[in-house]
């Protein structure tokens, strides 16, 4: 009974049809891709909203405020309901207006935009208040010796302030490859969908949700390893700290 | 800076009617002071009379709330605020005056030498060859050769004081300002922080130094300034100041520092 049971599981999870393992692979595979497309979006929106927060115009920096504290507060399952529909409804009526047909909004794209808008808001926290702890000298020694804005962001803040930022960052890409999840709710075929379909379809809801558990679980673990590896590089020149 | 009637040194460095104010704080009213190419002007005062200010608003990390800077007689463009109203002119400016400041500032995510050549290679566009070769002969001068790979948190306060200023030099600067560079420093290792500067004083380049170090500044200075609560109180000659002080303040100072 036992081995029938491990034979069965086996050939459920196998590559090739009769197994579902392709479709889960292939949602792993789109959750990993829009998280990393969330993730890094959401990065580029925490640059810009940090520096914006910190030395932006008045206008600015409320708008960013308001941005911040409505998309934190607002729970991530909603805000994908409104901004996928939302957007795919607002995007239509102006094709409509234009005299254009109506068009399907590609989930992968929404789904990057909407997780993307989320991780920003959160991103634009972690990176202002890394920036913060940057030491000032070491920017007015850039600045002293005639070093252009642009490039003593670049070569000189923001790799100082990567140290203080990786690990909420690193929170932020987990919390990204979880919330790929919540795409299921709009049909899009990621890990959690694929799990699901593929469980329905064979009852085997125990078999499939643990191995869907275990992939997102092998995900955390190695990029937990790239982590640790880009903080350590982050860090280098700074004497390690022993208690 | 030389009062001698005649002297044709081109200028380096002049402030014309410096005023500073942080808020109702009115920090320089009204300074004036003029270095010649070869000067080494020593800047000294009580603490708090506006000594890292004035040097500050020099290469505008400070915006000066009036007056104005000359560097090498280009005078630079404020706005009506007094901010610098070119970009380009002030980079260049800046570039052309080393600084070095009392907490040393080496990017601690570089090592030694990658500080010397960032702003040589990426800003002035120097081929990092040539910059690197520029470098090394710079920290052998200083006496860090073998300190190039090194990261700045593991040398001592007088090593990265030393590559700090090897850093300034290294964008061959046309005059260096020092504020206070030996003032962060464990005595023992403030003697080879002014062998590097006093070394620099021989080869006749053009300095300012605000220092605490009455000694240093009367044995390598040309010319003196004493600050007190935002004004000259008095200046010349080191053996003047130091030798036969005028105004009371100023005696009473060099008595307080020993
Ligand atoms: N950014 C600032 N904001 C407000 N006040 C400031 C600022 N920088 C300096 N001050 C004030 O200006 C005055 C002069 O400061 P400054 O640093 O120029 O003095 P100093 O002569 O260099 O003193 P020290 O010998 O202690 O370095 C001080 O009262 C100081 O508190
Ligand atoms: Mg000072």
């Amino acid at each position: 009974m036992l081995a029938l049971t491990a034979s069965s599981t086996l050939e459920l999870l196998q590559y090739s049809p009769p197994g579902w393992g392709a479709n889960l692979l292939r949602g792993l595979m789109n959750s990993v891709l829009i998280a990393l497309g969330a993730f890094g979006l959401g990065a580029v929106i925490g640059v810009g909203g940090a520096y914006g927060k910190l030395y932006g115009g008045p206008v600015l920096r409320d708008l960013l405020a308001i941005y911040t504290t409505v998309v934190r507060a607002v729970p991530e399952l909603v805000l994908i309901l409104i901004l996928y529909y939302a957007v795919t409804d607002a995007v239509n009526q102006i094709l409509l207006g234009l005299g254009q047909d109506r068009i399907q909004i590609s989930g992968f794209a929404a789904g990057i935009a909407v997780l993307g808008i989320v991780q920003g808001a959160y991103a634009t926290e972690v990176i202002r208040g890394a920036i913060l702890s940057v030491p000032g000298g070491q920017v007015e020694a850039a600045r002293a010796m005639g070093m252009p804005a642009g490039l003593l962001a670049r070569r000189i803040t923001l790799p100082l302030m990567l140290s203080a930022a990786l690990p909420g960052l690193a929170n932020l890409w987990l919390i990204a490859t979880k919330d790929t999840a919540l795409l299921a709710v709009v049909g899009f075929g990621e890990l959690t969908q694929e799990t699901r379909q593929a469980a329905g379809a064979t009852k085997a809801y125990f078999t499939f949700f643990m191995a869907a558990g275990g992939l997102y679980l092998a995900l955390s673990i190695s990029s937990g390893w790239l982590f640790a590896r880009a903080e350590r590089w982050a860090r280098r020149g700074q004497p390690e700290l022993r208690g | 800076m030389s009062e001698t009637a005649g002297d044709t040194r081109p200028e380096a460095i002049r402030i014309e009617g410096l005023h500073k104010s942080f808020g109702q704080l009115e920090v320089l009213k009204g300074v004036s002071l003029m270095a010649r190419e070869g000067d080494i002007v020593a800047v000294i005062g009580g603490s708090g009379s506006g000594k890292s200010t004035m040097l500050r608003c020099i290469n505008f990390l400070e915006t000066p709330s009036a007056g104005q800077i000359l560097i090498g007689g280009e005078a630079v463009a404020t706005r009506p605020d007094g901010s610098p109203a070119n970009r380009r002119q002030i980079e260049r400016i800046r570039q052309s005056l080393g600084m070095v400041f009392q907490q040393f500032n080496l990017w601690s995510h570089k090592t030694i030498l990658e500080n010397l050549i960032e702003v040589p290679v990426h800003v002035l566009r120097v081929p990092k060859d040539q910059a690197v070769a520029r470098a090394e002969r710079l920290l052998a001068r200083v006496g860090l050769a073998e300190k190039a790979g090194v990261y700045p948190a593991f040398l001592s306060g007088g090593q990265q004081q030393r590559a700090a200023i090897a850093r300034a030099l290294c964008m061959e600067p046309r005059a260096m300002l020092f504020d206070e560079p030996t003032s962060a420093l464990d005595p023992e290792l403030v003697g080879e922080v002014l062998a590097v500067i006093r070394d620099l004083a021989a080869e006749g380049r053009t300095m300012m130094l605000v220092t605490h170090e009455m000694k240093f500044a009367r044995e390598v200075a040309s010319h003196v300034v004493y600050l007190h609560n935002g004004q000259i109180e008095e200046q010349g000659p080191p053996e003047a100041v130091f030798g036969n002080p005028q105004s009371d303040r100023l005696k009473q100072f060099l008595r307080s520092v020993g």
